[in-house]
């Protein structure tokens, strides 16, 4: 299965083949353990539970220690899901390393959580553009009208409207990112671009959705034609 | 940090020699032209170093049929063949930026000692 649960370490730059820098972020990804299988007779859909990182056994929650009570393993920290092809010929209680998972050229989606950004305003989190800030203007960063009173807007402001709020610490999918490299030694995967969150921060690599072939896939049906 | 400072050391050449701006080096450059590779020689004054470890650039300049060229160089990179230094100048800052508007005479520099 092409996926696996790794930790940011950081971003760098490295010469390829050809000699030309390639800018690349390091995942360390240590084996991870297969937890539990969701089969499609029982659950309904197809995917392994991966899990990562050290706890100690009493800060496992007890629903949860079952899982690894039954398998006779270490307790792991984090938990993840991966819907990918080839999930249910993993074994679990097993390992699964990053040299199982990947190897140099393959296509990538790295699922992470962005950098928390605090309170932020229209400006910033929405692109909106500022008015004046002098000749007598009165108005320099706001939100701009919310909406008509009475014709067309119907004196309400409409959900989602872009307005100032929190930015950030959210779910972020970056698609389609070539592995550079792959360290089997350390456990490394090194990532060409930039991915989502701070340094030290948990990261779900899988194979790229825009990689797979599928019927519903834009990318492959052009390839086909 | 310091897994990132282990590679970035891996990518690092141990054969670069040590030059300051100012210094007169000759760039040994190694081009592809096709499936042939050679290696192509370039010869100039290092006006500036930037950045460090793996990811250090030079920049160096020379004058060629009256044109100022320069070329910044990755100083790790496996597409130099190898620097040679040719003579080592004494300069009192980092950037030699100033050479761009001084010619002749005047953009000498005094040798190092």
């Amino acid at each position: 299965m092409k996926g696996i649960i790794g930790l940011k370490v950081g971003m760098t730059q490295i010469f390829d083949d050809e000699g030309r820098a390639v800018p690349v972020t390091v995942v360390l990804a240590e084996p991870n353990r297969v937890v539990r299988k969701r089969t499609p007779e029982k659950n309904g859909y197809a995917a392994a539970q991966l899990g990562v990182g050290f706890i100690r056994p009493h800060k496992v929650r007890r629903p949860q220690s079952r899982d690894f009570e039954k398998l006779g393993i270490e307790p792991v920290r984090w938990l993840r899901e991966f819907r990918l092809p080839g999930a249910l010929e993993l074994e679990e209680g097993s390992l699964h390393r990053v040299e199982d998972a990947f190897s140099a050229g393959d296509l990538v989606d790295v699922i992470g959580t962005s950098k928390g950004k605090g309170f932020q305003g229209a400006i910033r989190r929405w692109g909106f553009h500022r008015g004046p800030m002098t000749h007598g203007s009165k108005y320099h960063r706001g939100p701009g009208s919310l909406n008509a009173r009475m014709s067309g807007g119907g004196g309400r402001v409409f959900k989602g409207r872009k307005l100032p709020g929190h930015m950030g610490h959210r779910r972020v999918t970056v698609l389609k990112l070539r592995v550079e490299r792959v360290d089997a030694d350390r456990n490394l995967l090194m990532i060409r671009g930039a991915i989502p969150g701070p340094k030290g921060s948990l990261v779900m690599v899988r194979e790229s959705v825009r990689a797979r072939p599928s019927a519903n896939n834009a990318s492959n049906a052009r390839k086909e034609a | 940090m310091d897994l990132i400072r282990l590679i970035e050391e891996e990518q690092m050449r141990h054969d670069v020699p040590s030059f300051r701006p100012g210094d007169t080096i000759r760039v040994h450059v190694r081009i592809r032209e096709g499936t042939r590779e050679r290696v192509q020689p370039f010869e100039g004054v290092v006006i500036a170093r930037k950045g460090g470890a793996s990811h250090e650039t030079m920049t160096v300049r020379r004058v060629s049929y009256g044109v100022g060229v320069e070329r910044t160089f990755m100083i790790h990179s496996p597409r130099i063949d190898k620097i040679e230094v040719l003579r080592r100048g004494k300069v009192r800052r980092a950037k030699l930026y100033y050479l761009r508007n001084l010619r002749g005479k005047a953009a000498r520099i005094k040798e190092r000692v």
